[in-house]
């Protein structure tokens, strides 16, 4: 009993931890433009499908991981400065409509650049697994938790300490004032697609040894990480990360006490859930329309 | 003057009426009228979405979640429950619709993109269910849909046709059916409200327009439009497979709509045919076609928000307007 | 006669922002009431409150004769209130006719069937609509460009436009924001004859504008506005004496001459 609910709660925190990062990255693009990117799923799979295949091409996994991180980062680059920036003054439909693009691109060209098979990694840290109270738990769940916990803590460091981070701050408040005091606001959109960029891919570089990659796990962890973002209010990181885990908590429960057929539609249920009870989310804030 | 043309309205159903009457005439084979038929049905469904997405500005992710409950209706009706095809057709419809009511009417009270996030996720679990019931639904290997009755009831008429005419003609119907029912609507009270939400919400709610209840209509409608689409194509194909819910599906309407030009039924329709023939043309590009897609997507959006047809148009006005 | 519209304390904050505080004045039909004040000083988000885009965090609001403090911009329609737009909300993708088409909405009887099927009663009201709205395009002197699509029209038009829009709700009060920015001297005189002829048939008036000339000679009341506070109120030569907005609006110290020029 308590084995099994233990169990439960490591599997959805390791998962959680992955969602986390997938709506942390929605928060970053959507403060600073306002974007909501539907493409985000796919770095975690172009993170997790570069790795595999590097290493098959003969790079230690390391290399293979840093490598695939990098390429997905200037992927995320690529987004921004030959899509979004282009389609200026386009409305929110617009938007809406490139980043869905962009996704099903990328998809398809994994698919062509890659293959239409499952992959999985080796674990980093052994496969042997620990116990705990009767509960088993993978040293790559640790690793994933511990990764997730790293890239919060050097982002809050980064926004609240850095000069560059700050001005990303400024411009999620006000663009155009921050475009008057001197940001290079173009460069805050770059910076911000390139790293909502690499932090997919590391979280799709930490989760693959557990859950396997294809071309098309995309989709699901965007509709995940949405959940995830929306539970916790769209545009606060804090708020990711609760959301993130509590949806990874929610599905494994989901799944282990009630149907393991359908634990991928808990994830909508919660949309829906939020959205007709609570739609700013636990800690959203306010908006007003600008006449 | 003006008394002897007839309204614009009328001059597309006319133009319409004259291609789908003319383009048997160059069918090298009966392949075509396959094709035109997919072309019809498809449309039908675009046309729903051109109410939801060009007349209204909102957004679905997940239309063939609608397009599936339809053609589902038509695979599980006459099958489990012996119903006759066209009640099972329009109890499709009337399931879409509450389920879009229900679904939209919180939704559609928030900002346009939590539409998209919700339909995203709606069609996903419409697809997930008719792969998993498998009991009712026959699984990812999709079931077999009872015959409508028409080349039947052709020959009764002592017509003699082939099926593939016969299903061209009853599509062909049921199209300006849809793009005369569309029509209407944009010009009607209705589709004045809808029309002024897309460019200023502010403005809409300060002359009167109850904009979340305007949204509702747009959504239900173009959700009846997907769910009787869903059902002609699983009558004209006699077998459904979960498919025909996915996500790339609903991707491959959304840009059927935006391709052609979202704010117009005629752009609609060209959208359709354009995707619909492209991998029939290019049946050894099978494994671009999401590339494809991404690509048309990302570039309509970018480089001709307004869609093919109106872009044409404007740049022909610009042409003549130079030459002059 | 008894008050139209009464405002009473009505204040917003945007966070730790209070852009309107404690603001109270009535209007009366057939009147027409100008809110004057510096850039920023809160006209704008009062037209907000009033029309129902913001919800105020003090204060009522009363309307012929009922509170509405809570009621949504389409509500407050329905009981006779519509509005225009400082930046412009016009419907682009519309004709200049079908945007004043659009605003006869609460007018229409909507019938979904009947809409979709273009039945006698969507062709009546379509005719009854179109007739009413080339009327109003005609007034505010827009029947030559009715069939253009209004997104390429001149800013001036545009403004003469949301009047015609505004109008085809049929009001009883009419919150115009700067309707006459943009316009020629020409095209000024005529929206200025337009909104004195509109407050003749009885509608009244909420205006915010900035050429002063026009407010003084229009105006039967006058309330300033700055940094979001009531400075003064009264009629238009009562107003333009008032050392207080005089500096308000230039910055200057009481007592200063030239600076009635500014008002005039």
């Amino acid at each position: 009993m308590l084995e099994s609910f233990l169990q439960f709660t490591f599997s959805g925190l390791t998962v959680g931890a992955v969602y986390a990062l997938v709506a942390l990255g929605f928060t970053i693009i959507y403060n600073a433009s306002d974007v909501v990117n539907f493409a985000q799923g796919e770095f975690v799979m172009i993170g997790g499908m570069s790795t595999v295949f590097l290493r098959q091409d003969g790079l230690p996994l390391a290399a293979a991981a840093a490598l695939a991180i990098v390429l997905t980062t200037v992927i995320g680059i690529l987004l921004d400065k030959l899509a979004i920036a282009r389609a200026k003054r386009a409305s929110v439909l617009s938007l809406v409509i490139i980043t869905i693009g962009a996704s099903i691109f990328l998809r398809g060209a994994a698919q062509l650049v890659f293959d239409k098979q499952l992959h999985r990694l080796p674990a980093f840290a052994g496969e042997d697994p620990l116990t705990l109270m009767g509960a088993t738990i993978l040293p790559q769940s640790l690793l994933v938790l511990a990764g997730a916990a790293a890239i919060f803590v050097g982002l809050w460091l980064f926004f609240n300490r850095s000069r560059t981070g700050k001005a990303v701050l400024a411009t999620a408040n006000n663009r155009l004032a921050a475009r008057l005091v001197g940001v290079d606001t173009a460069f805050i959109m770059a910076l911000s697609f390139g790293l909502s960029a690499a932090i997919g891919a590391t979280a799709g570089v930490l989760i693959t040894p557990l859950t396997l990659t294809s071309y098309d796990v995309g989709l699901m962890l965007a509709l995940k990480g949405f959940a995830a973002a929306m539970l916790g209010g769209l545009g606060n990181p804090f708020g990711a990360l609760v959301g993130g885990l509590a949806i990874g908590l929610i599905e494994a429960f989901g799944a282990g006490y009630v149907s393991s057929e359908y634990k991928d539609a808990s994830a909508f249920l919660v949309i829906l859930l939020i959205l007709f009870l609570m739609p700013r989310g636990l800690f959203g804030k306010k908006t007003v329309e600008r006449v | 003057m003006d008394r002897f043309l007839p309204s614009p309205t009328a001059r597309i159903l006319l133009a319409l009426l004259a291609i789908l009457a003319l383009a048997p005439l160059v069918f090298p084979s009966t392949f075509y009228y396959r094709i035109f038929t997919l072309i019809s049905i498809n449309a039908i469904v675009v046309i729903g979405l051109v109410i939801l997405l060009g007349y209204a500005g909102q957004i679905s992710l997940g239309h063939a979640g609608f397009v599936g409950l339809g053609a589902y209706a038509n695979a599980i009706g006459p099958t489990h429950l012996g119903l006759p095809p066209l009640l099972a057709l329009v109890l499709g419809a009337a399931l879409s619709a509450a389920l879009a009511w229900l679904v939209g009417r919180p939704i559609l009270k928030l900002r346009g993109l939590y539409l998209a996030v919700v339909t995203l996720g709606f069609g996903i679990l419409v697809q997930m269910v008719l792969v998993n019931e498998s009991w009712l639904t026959g699984g990812p290997d999709g079931m077999a849909v009872e015959d409508l009755g028409l080349v039947s009831l052709v020959k009764a008429l002592g017509l003699k046709m082939k099926t593939a005419q016969v299903w061209y003609v009853f599509s062909g119907l049921m199209l300006l059916l849809a793009a005369w029912v569309a029509l209407n609507l944009r010009d009607s009270p209705t589709g004045r409200a809808l029309r002024s939400l897309h460019d200023s919400e502010v403005a809409a709610r300060t002359v009167g327009i109850n904009v979340a209840r305007y949204k509702l209509i747009a959504f239900v409608l173009s959700a009846v439009f997907a769910s009787v689409g869903g059902s002609l194509l699983a009558l004209f194909n006699r077998f459904v497979t979960p498919d025909v819910a996915g996500f790339i599906h609903s991707v491959e309407l959304v840009t059927m709509s935006v391709l052609g030009g979202a704010a117009s039924v005629l752009g609609g329709i060209a959208g359709a045919a354009l995707l619909t023939t492209l991998p029939q043309a290019l049946t050894v590009f099978h494994d671009f076609e999401t590339v494809i897609l991404g690509l048309i997507m990302m570039g309509v959006a970018i480089f001709m928000p307004d869609g093919l047809l109106p872009n044409l148009a404007n740049r022909a006005k610009r042409t003549r307007r130079t030459n002059r | 006669m008894t008050a139209l519209l009464s405002v009473q304390s009505l204040g917003i904050r945007f966070g730790a922002v209070r852009a309107v505080n404690d603001v109270s004045f009535s209007a009366k039909p057939g009147e027409v009431l100008s809110i004057i004040g510096p850039n920023g000083a809160g006209k704008t988000t009062l037209f907000n409150m009033i029309s129902g885009v913001y919800q105020p965090s003090q204060g009522r609001i009363r309307f012929d004769g009922a509170d509405v403090t809570e009621l949504l911009p389409h509500q407050l329609a329905e009981r006779g209130l519509s509005r225009t737009f400082q930046n412009l909300q016009i419907f682009h993708q519309m004709t200049a006719l079908e945007n004043v088409m659009a605003g006869r909405h609460l007018m229409e009887r909507r019938g979904i069937l009947s809409d979709l099927f273009g039945l006698s009663t969507t062709r009546r009201h379509n005719r009854e609509t179109k007739q009413a709205a080339e009327a109003l395009l005609e007034r505010v002197g827009l029947a030559d460009i009715a069939h253009r699509e209004a997104g390429g029209l001149s800013y001036g038009m545009l403004k003469r436009l949301e009047i015609a829009r505004a109008l085809a709700c049929l009001p009883q009060l009419l919150l115009l924001d700067e309707p006459a920015a943009g316009c020629n001297p020409v095209e000024t005189e005529e929206v200025e004859g337009l909104i004195a002829q509109i407050a003749h048939e009885g509608v009244g008036i909420l205006l915010v504008e900035h050429d002063m000339k026009m407010v003084m000679r229009i105006s039967s009341h006058i309330v300033v506005l700055d940094h979001g506070e009531k400075l003064a109120e009264g009629r238009p030569e009562e107003v333009r004496g008032n050392p207080r907005v005089l500096a308000a609006y230039l910055g200057v110290t009481e007592g200063e001459e030239e600076t009635a020029d500014a008002l005039d």
